[in-house]
């Protein structure tokens, strides 16, 4: 029997919903509303909301002091590039686990996850030491390689469970059918993993934009990527909120628009396998 | 050609041993099923053949060749599977022309070959369709076709109908058996139903716990069934069978008699019994007689209508001819 839902409940989830729904949002909200505040109106006491001179001279201060483009296409080339490498060192490494497990899978599996909870920090010293060594310090392929590295457990989990989901015997008939391994995997597995292979590619592009500890510690100023353009703006002195808030709403927003418009992909991504 | 040699051949899963050596030889252009209730590992034998999985010790021979150490594809079967299990991202003529593609034939002769397997299996006016836009039977169709277009040495079948109901299924089986008579091609074909073993095959192999307890043709192994396992498995209704005295005065451990072979009447006969259950068919009729000193239950089929009712008190008599017996260890005498 279904639950009974009353208006009245209804009413009420909605409401919490839509409430932490603004919470969450609200300091992006504030962030952008702060950018077309004036500096003055940016750190006035009480804050203002909505009713202030609106004004679009953050942006061009923040245009005119440092090429937002050049960030931007560091961002697309280090986020792109690293999800792309991923994917290609992912999708066999997938394969291998759902279709050949070995008694040792799951613990492979648990291990690279607890990877992800090793503070980065911990690691920083020997990677900026090799980076030195190997002349990566500030290049685009030393930190594509890195948040490749950094987000291939999240890729490798999520290809594994979509993975399991594609019966053997489709993969039994294209050996039968003469398929090689590559084949298989080229002609048989990825197009029938398509959606998984799609969502996996989002959500690892977003993390690896919003990536912001590697890109900050190994970077000066050539393959420096949005983060790098924000942090630029955090200054311990004079007033700079408006502008920071400006920098900081370019950096988000190509991200913002392109989760808003995927959020449905996104979201049957992330509870695949979950829901069954 | 297609003459399938097992040599000895086992597999084992970890500590489990799922096949014993068993040796065995497929004729070509014969069809043989390999039959069984589930877990007696017909399907893992069928897969040890096909490549998809690999013999433990022994020798997979393919006209002659030794194919043990050969990958599927190389080994030139085709296979059939109990999902169909088509690509649901191809159109139904891509799905077909899957392994010609991947044996790099020119686009002519993948047109020709498709056109002409669409053409024998009715599926000319669903190549352009997904799989998922088929009905089952069509589904298992294309199946079909992605094997013969290959012209393979073999077919492979498994459980290739299971997923049918029941009047497609009987379509099907003519099919299939058609395809056979007009390909000529060796087909091993693998079933836990008894009716498909005995319907479609030349040659019958009856597999208990990865052993081969008998092959022989659906008559031989009907009329002679080696043990009682044989016996029990082959034929519907089962075969009846009968211990004790009755089973000594015929020099016997346990005799066992069709219920085809056993005549029922109001009057005469030498055993008697309460009817209990009627399965009216129309054609025939099964009784499920109590009370015989015998067995728990004796079946017997009467032609057609036969107005005995529950509770009637009957004769029968066993067609002595007919009467197969068996020692203390099932092995069969005489």
């Amino acid at each position: 029997m279904a639950r009974a839902v009353t208006p009245r409940r209804k009413a009420l989830t909605t409401l919490a919903a839509w409430a932490v729904g603004l919470l969450i949002f609200f300091p992006i909200l504030w962030t952008i509303l702060t950018s077309f505040k004036t500096e003055a109106q940016a750190i006035s006491d009480p804050p203002v909301f909505l009713f202030f001179d609106w004004t679009l001279e953050n942006y061009s201060v923040v245009q005119e002091r440092s090429d937002y483009l050049r960030f931007l296409w560091n961002s697309v080339i280090l986020a792109g590039g690293s999800t792309i490498l991923g994917i290609i060192v992912a999708v066999p490494a997938a394969w291998a686990m759902a279709f050949v497990p070995s008694h040792r899978t799951k613990d492979i599996l648990l291990w690279m996850l607890s990877t992800k909870m090793l503070p980065a920090v911990g690691v920083l010293y020997p990677m900026y030491l090799i980076f030195i060594q190997m002349g990566l310090l500030d290049t685009r392929i030393g930190l594509t390689l890195v948040l490749m590295l950094v987000n291939l457990p999240i890729i490798v989990w999520m290809l594994y469970t979509y993975f399991r989901e594609i019966p053997g015997e489709i993969l039994d008939a294209a050996r039968m059918d003469g398929a090689t391994l590559r084949d298989e995997i080229v002609h048989v597995l990825t197009p029938m993993a398509i959606p998984g292979i799609a969502s996996t590619i989002l959500l690892n592009v977003i993390l690896a934009w919003n990536e912001a500890f590697w890109t900050l510690n190994l970077t000066a100023a050539k393959a420096a990527p949005l983060t790098a353009f924000i942090a630029s703006y955090s200054s311990p002195e004079g007033l700079f909120y408006a502008k920071l808030s400006a920098a900081s709403t370019m950096a988000i927003a190509p991200i913002l628009i392109l989760g808003w418009f995927s959020q449905k992909q996104l979201v049957r991504g992330l509870t695949f396998g979950a829901v069954k | 050609m297609g003459r399938i040699t097992l040599d000895k051949v086992t597999k084992s899963f970890g500590e489990a041993e799922v096949i014993p050596p068993l040796d065995l030889t497929i004729e070509d252009g014969e069809f043989a099923v390999f039959v069984g209730p589930s877990g007696c590992g017909k399907s893992t034998l069928l897969r040890l053949i096909a490549g998809l999985e690999d013999v433990s010790s022994g020798q997979i021979r393919i006209d002659g060749q030794d194919a043990t150490e050969t990958p599927p594809a190389k080994r030139g079967l085709a296979m059939v599977f109990q999902s169909y299990a088509l690509y649901p991202h191809m159109s139904v003529r891509k799905n077909i022309a899957f392994p010609l593609r991947m044996a790099k034939l020119d686009q002519a002769e993948i047109d020709r070959r498709v056109t002409g397997a669409a053409d024998v299996l009715n599926l000319t006016d669903y190549l352009d369709r997904r799989p998922g836009q088929l009905s089952g039977g069509q589904r298992q169709r294309v199946a079909i076709g992605r094997a013969i277009v290959r012209e393979p040495a073999a077919f492979l079948f498994d459980e290739p109908l299971s997923n049918l109901d029941a009047a497609l299924r009987v379509g099907m089986r003519l099919e299939i058996s058609e395809l056979h008579k007009r390909l000529q091609t060796t087909m091993i074909y693998v079933t836990h139903d008894q009716v498909e073993a005995m319907t479609m095959a030349d040659k019958i192999v009856v597999l208990r716990a990865g052993h081969i307890e008998q092959v022989g043709s659906p008559l031989e192994l009907y009329r002679t069934p080696r043990n009682l396992f044989v016996a029990g498995f082959i034929g519907s209704p089962r075969m009846n069978f009968i211990e004790g005295e009755t089973a000594a005065r015929h020099d016997a451990h346990t005799i066992g008699v069709r219920p085809e072979h056993i005549a029922v009447s109001q009057t005469e006969g030498e055993w008697s019994g309460v009817v209990g259950v009627s399965e009216h068919l129309g054609s025939d009729t099964f009784f499920h007689i109590h009370d015989t000193g015998l067995a728990e239950t004796i079946t017997v089929r009467a032609d057609g209508e036969v107005g005995f009712r529950h509770g009637d008190r009957i004769r029968l008599s066993p067609r002595t001819d007919a009467i197969h017996r068996f020692d203390k260890q099932g092995l069969r005498i005489g």
